[in-house]
């Protein structure tokens, strides 16, 4: 099995998520090749060995520099093409999942998305999905020779060795119609750890009272290296910035450990959380939903346990 | 300018998710089907330029059989002036798409949901932009035409980027592009009588075949902490469950 995994880079460096997706391809066995888009650090694009890759393409072209998605598409679909990929592995993400949509159309291969881990090919090539917003899963068979997959967070785990890959430049004509949108502009949070891709994820929902109570729940995210969230009605009042709204119609995060910081619990919001592999409530309120989907619970008001925590953190870690 | 906005008819976000049939088909049972969340905010918007543009009409199109009806007129009493059921269980993104691609062609502007929250691929979008061969862009958080050029908004991880095209485009779309709307008597009255098209599916061969559905492991029991014993919690979070 031929196996071309997208590696999606962030300030020239492969992002972990993508990291994930190597490892995931490496376990299905077969060839790995790698390729990244765009201006990308040397060392970089060499580590990628290390995780599986035992070829890397690298089309450096300037124009790729942003995350253009027809272009991106047409660069992945010629790889594929030339590479002779029979399954192309990605991380889900805003740019990584669009692409990945495109290519199996352009390839005709079966495509599935939010897959949670390895595929069961003891007849066929079924993947699990997780469906209903976290709600559920459906195992699915990908028929078509050629497939395109999309990886969850915590899909594969991120196994270091010592292999190495051989890096090539790659280069592909590109068109005007490539390039069918234009990014004017971007702002991202710089330096923070960005709520998608936490391992740690601090939330504040209606029980903050505020925005300028905001804080104690940063002070205790920095504490932990966490990312901050919070619920929809926050991000609806502009307390906080939307992209920071966890729940069903929201952010989806997976990270080790969520804390839920009076957020009484409601549905759509589990729905955000549902995957993370630990979660703590503090709520002032001993009936809030929230604790029944808790793994650790303290019934208390915030504004003391949360000051009491962070210096216990402290302490410990 | 004429705007297509496609709708998924989905379980209300407060469903609780059951299956029957040995795991093989969803438990509809005391389910309330709704338009997609994320749908409701593309129709939104399509309404406010229909209002803001004299001369522009708004077409929903939902993939599904006869029980989506409901939906559908729910739509048509929020403004869309008429309506087109493709007659076929949505399967797949590739299936759904496909069909909306059939009937696509001709509209300026094709707006839906950055994904449904029933299968919640989030690529529908994509596949009839890719199909069309017009630009797609999602998720969209705001979206102004101008002319023939869109200004929209798109969330990324951990921000924001200014996107620009032109038309005839498509665009997945999310909140806070526009306010939901509710339906008023007026809406729900004329929506009885307003167009609504059955049409067959065009033949797609199946690339991907579900085979069985699975609800996530239970959550054991909470362990409750009393709140002057965070030392306490913080030992647990690094013992126990090992995630600090």
């Amino acid at each position: 099995m031929s196996v071309l995994v997208f590696i999606e880079t962030s300030e020239g460096k492969a992002k972990k998520s993508s990291l994930e997706a190597l490892c995931y391809a490496k376990a299905l066995g077969g060839s790995v090749t790698a390729i990244v888009l765009g201006p990308a650090d040397a060392n970089s694009l060499q580590d990628l060995g290390k995780y599986g890759a035992s070829k890397v393409l690298h089309a450096a072209d300037a124009k790729l520099e942003q995350g253009i998605i027809q272009a991106y598409a047409t660069v992945i679909t010629k790889a594929m093409v030339d590479e002779n990929t029979d399954v192309l592995v990605l991380a889900n993400s805003s740019l990584a999942t669009p692409v990945a949509a495109k290519v199996a159309i352009k390839t005709g291969a079966s495509f599935a998305s939010n897959v949670t881990e390895l595929p069961d090919i003891t007849s066929g090539f079924k993947v699990k999905r997780s469906i209903y917003t976290g709600k559920a899963f459906c195992w699915q068979e990908l028929k078509n020779a050629k497939k395109v997959i999309a990886i969850k967070k915590n899909a594969a785990e991120v196994i270091e060795n010592s292999g190495s890959a051989m890096v090539t430049p790659y280069v592909v004509q590109l068109s005007d119609a490539d390039f069918n949108t234009t990014i004017l502009s971007s702002e991202k949070a710089t330096g923070d750890v960005l709520l998608p891709e936490a391992e740690i994820v601090v939330s504040g929902g209606r029980g903050m009272k505020g925005p300028e109570h905001w804080g104690m729940l940063e002070e205790l995210a920095k504490t932990l290296g966490a990312a901050t969230g919070c619920s929809k009605p926050v991000s609806d009042m502009h307390w906080r910035p939307h992209h920071e709204h966890v729940g069903q119609t929201g952010v989806k995060v997976a990270p080790q450990l969520y804390i839920a910081v009076g957020i009484s619990g409601a549905i759509q919001h589990l729905a955000g959380v549902n995957s993370s592999k630990c979660i703590v409530v503090i709520n002032k309120d001993p009936e809030a939903p929230f604790f029944k989907a808790a793994d650790y619970g303290i019934v208390g008001d915030a504004f003391d346990v949360v000051p009491k925590l962070t210096a216990a953190l402290k302490a410990a870690l | 300018m004429k705007i297509l906005v496609c709708i998924s008819h989905v379980p209300d976000t407060t469903s609780k998710i059951n299956f029957i049939d040995n795991n093989t088909r969803f438990d509809a049972n005391g389910v309330q089907f709704i338009i997609g969340p994320y749908d409701d905010y593309a129709l939104a918007r399509a309404i406010e330029l229909k209002e803001a543009n004299p001369g522009t009409t708004v077409t929903v199109l939902n993939v599904g059989p006869a029980d989506t009806e409901p939906t559908i007129r729910k739509a048509l009493a929020i403004g869309a002036d008429d309506a087109i059921r493709v007659n076929t269980e949505p399967t797949d993104s590739f299936f759904v798409a496909s069909q909306i691609a059939e009937h696509a062609k001709g509209y300026d502007l094709i707006l839906m949901g950055r994904e449904s929250i029933d299968y919640n691929s989030g690529v529908v979008h994509a596949m009839v932009g890719d199909l069309l061969g017009l630009p797609s862009v999602s998720p969209v958080m705001k979206l102004d035409v101008d002319g023939t050029k869109v200004k929209m908004t798109r969330e990324i991880e951990g921000g924001k980027e200014q996107v620009e095209a032109n038309l005839p485009l498509v665009a997945g779309c999310q909140e806070p592009i526009a306010e939901w709307k509710i339906p008023n008597m007026r809406g729900i009255m004329s929506a009885k009588t307003k167009p609504l098209k059955v049409v067959e599916p065009v033949a797609v061969a199946a690339s991907v075949v579900l085979s069985k559905f699975e609800l996530p492991a239970p959550k054991g029991a909470v362990k409750m902490i009393a709140a002057d014993a965070v030392a306490d919690l913080v030992a647990k979070l690094k013992n126990e469950a090992k995630v600090i």
